[in-house]
């Protein structure tokens, strides 16, 4: 088990500069802003000084840039992401309070795009060169092509506005998660079938395939048992990877459907230039992607010990 | 051309014509170089084939479904919707390929230098490349047009700089391979300099993966594009941008659906045909490729 844990530190390791680096990212990116950001988000507002002064000061602006680093790194790490301008309230607790939407969004997205993607891959792997395997990449190279909020919009206009099943935006119970989460999940078909397939060929390639069916095991058992549960291991890193994606996805699955979660708090606050909010959703989702990674990474160092000792 | 004469041109070219005919004979490689043939042209003609100018407006004829002076409906200010989609194919174009273009420069130089120098140099970039790819370049990309502001030229560049990472790990890896290559050994023992090493000698060969790159970045750069143009951050009105058409059709999906729905069926189409022809492009040049 010495091995392992090696294993899990290095990786952590590894993650702490991406962490820093994405920081150093998000900080800058109030600094991309040509002239006085404070005038900027205060924009038409007719402000007073002291209104100027009192904002430079929220943000923490009449400080040296070192100085500005230190301190938003010191917040961010501990997730407190400043003032948001508009709300006038803490960042982070805003952001918090919505990101539990968002994450039930995400879920029943990627379980959509699990109970579909996989078995597509999967029949393509198992019909390779055959008109299954022709009409089922076609299928996934369609959702691997969709414009996101085209398909919301779509979604929307069929089951809301002329079959009137399903309510067009908020979130009041299960009904209004179905046409979101579809949404955002269909096109990660696309993907996902194409993992599969290509995972589930290369392990039926391998020896132990053969000596399966050699041995006379029902082909059934061998493309199930045998070559499946190895083909899905890689298949569940890359589900790891594509959350925080999805996550990022979400920003315009929840503006279409005005879905309360995180992604419209930081549609709402491009919008009014609230940078606190901006970055800190930003930084949440870096955060989501490091961390994934680095569950990815222990998941199949868990399950292939060779990968340990490389 | 003497029979030997001809036999070593066979042979030297012997490889890309396989690769092209192997291309050529991918059905849907080829489909999908017809898709974006057709969209190419659509492009360039767009005067010819609109039957209005994109931003002539008729207030007489607003919100009036397809018909034959309108092919597609008109929009709120009586705007044809086909001829504007007609128009977008050209801000389509343009924004893959400036984006693309862009991409392809930062990554694959970051790529030549982390591979062939090693050491030091690879550290930083690997790290610069790694902490970059934590973002999904959507979200990035929007922080970074709230701070320059929306607009399609900030849209693109937005785009461009967060999402480079691709080209620059497959570069890496492939120079890496190449480095250690007799041919390179050979131009650096007759006293090649590094520069002619990574471009002359290196750079030729990395080229295949990256064209496959570069052909399915296309597509998604374009889909990243037209969605921040969807929120509001792209282009703007009257500029005839595919995702800033379907926005401006969101208000009346209900009455006038064919406003929203016509420019992103343009998008889907076009974006199925690059993503068809990457594909084909990938079994071709480099089957074993992960993209």
């Amino acid at each position: 088990m010495t091995g392992m844990r090696r294993y899990v530190l290095t990786r952590i390791a590894a993650a702490i500069p991406v962490v820093l680096g994405a920081t150093v990212i998000v900080f800058s990116i109030m600094h991309l802003t040509p002239g006085d950001p404070v005038r900027l988000i205060l924009g038409f507002e007719r402000a007073s000084p002291e209104r100027i002064a009192e904002v430079r000061a929220q943000l923490g602006l009449d400080q040296p840039i070192y100085v500005q680093y230190v301190r938003w790194l010191s917040g961010a790490l501990r997730g407190d992401f400043g003032i948001s301008i508009a709300a006038k309230r803490s960042a982070s607790q805003l952001i918090f309070e919505r990101l539990p939407y968002t994450l039930e969004l995400t879920a029943t997205a990627m379980l959509i795009s699990i109970l579909l993607g996989i078995p597509l891959g999967v029949i393509s792997a198992v019909k390779q060169y055959t008109v299954v395997d022709h009409v089922s990449m076609a299928v996934a190279l369609f959702w691997l092509s969709m414009p996101v909020f085209w398909l919301g919009l779509m979604l929307m206009l069929l089951f809301g506005l002329r079959l009137g099943w399903l309510p067009i935006s908020g979130s009041s119970g299960i009904k209004s998660l179905i046409m979101p989460a579809l949404t955002l999940g269909l096109p990660e078909i696309g993907m996902l079938a194409r993992l599969m397939r290509s995972e589930m060929l290369e392990v039926l390639r391998e020896d132990y395939i053969m000596t399966a069916r050699a041995k006379g095991l029902r082909e059934l058992i061998v493309m199930y048992k045998h070559a499946l549960r190895n083909a899905i291991i890689s298949v569940m890193v890359y589900l790891f990877l594509q959350i925080p994606w999805l996550v990022g996805g979400a920003v315009v699955v929840e503006t279409v459907f005005a879905w309360p979660g995180m992604g419209r708090l930081m549609y709402k606050a491009i919008l009014t230039k609230d940078f606190p909010i901006v970055q800190g959703v930003i930084f949440v989702i870096a955060i989501l992607t490091v961390l994934f990674n680095l569950l990815g990474d222990i998941f199949t160092g868990f399950l292939d010990p060779r990968i340990r000792y490389e | 051309m003497s029979e030997g004469e001809k036999r070593i041109r066979f042979k030297r070219s012997s490889q890309l014509r396989m690769e092209l005919l192997r291309l050529r004979r991918h059905r849907p490689a080829m489909i999908g170089l017809g898709i974006t043939l057709l969209v190419l042209l659509v492009a360039i003609f767009a005067p010819v084939i609109a039957p209005h100018p994109y931003d002539e407006q008729n207030l007489q004829r607003m919100f009036e479904g397809p018909s034959r002076d309108y092919p597609l409906g008109t929009d709120a200010v009586g705007r044809c919707v086909f001829s504007r989609i007609v128009y977008g194919s050209r801000i389509a174009f343009l924004v893959g390929i400036v984006v693309v273009s862009i991409e392809a420069g930062i990554g694959i130089t970051l790529g030549l230098l982390a591979g062939y120098f090693g050491g030091k140099v690879d550290t930083l970039i690997s790290g610069i490349t790694d902490t970059v790819w934590a973002f999904p370049p959507l979200v990035l990309a929007l922080g970074i047009v709230t701070a320059i502001g929306p607009g399609l030229f900030n849209v693109v560049a937005a785009i461009a700089v967060v999402s480079w990472a691709p080209f620059t790990r497959i570069t890496r890896a492939k120079v890496q391979s190449v480095r250690e290559r007799e041919f390179v050994e050979a131009g650096r023992a007759i006293g090649e300099s590094d520069a002619s090493l990574i471009l002359r000698y290196i750079l030729p060969n990395i080229m295949a993966p990256n064209l496959v790159l570069a052909t399915l970045t296309f597509p998604s750069a374009l889909l990243t594009a037209s969605a921040m143009s969807f929120l509001g951050f792209g282009a703007q009105p009257p500029t005839p941008d595919w995702g800033a058409l379907l926005n401006e059709g969101r208000e009346y999906l209900r009455s006038a659906p064919w406003i929203s729905t016509f420019p992103g069926l343009a998008i889907l189409i076009t974006v199925l045909g690059f993503n068809f022809l990457g594909d084909g492009l990938r079994d071709a040049f480099d089957p074993r490729l992960k993209l």
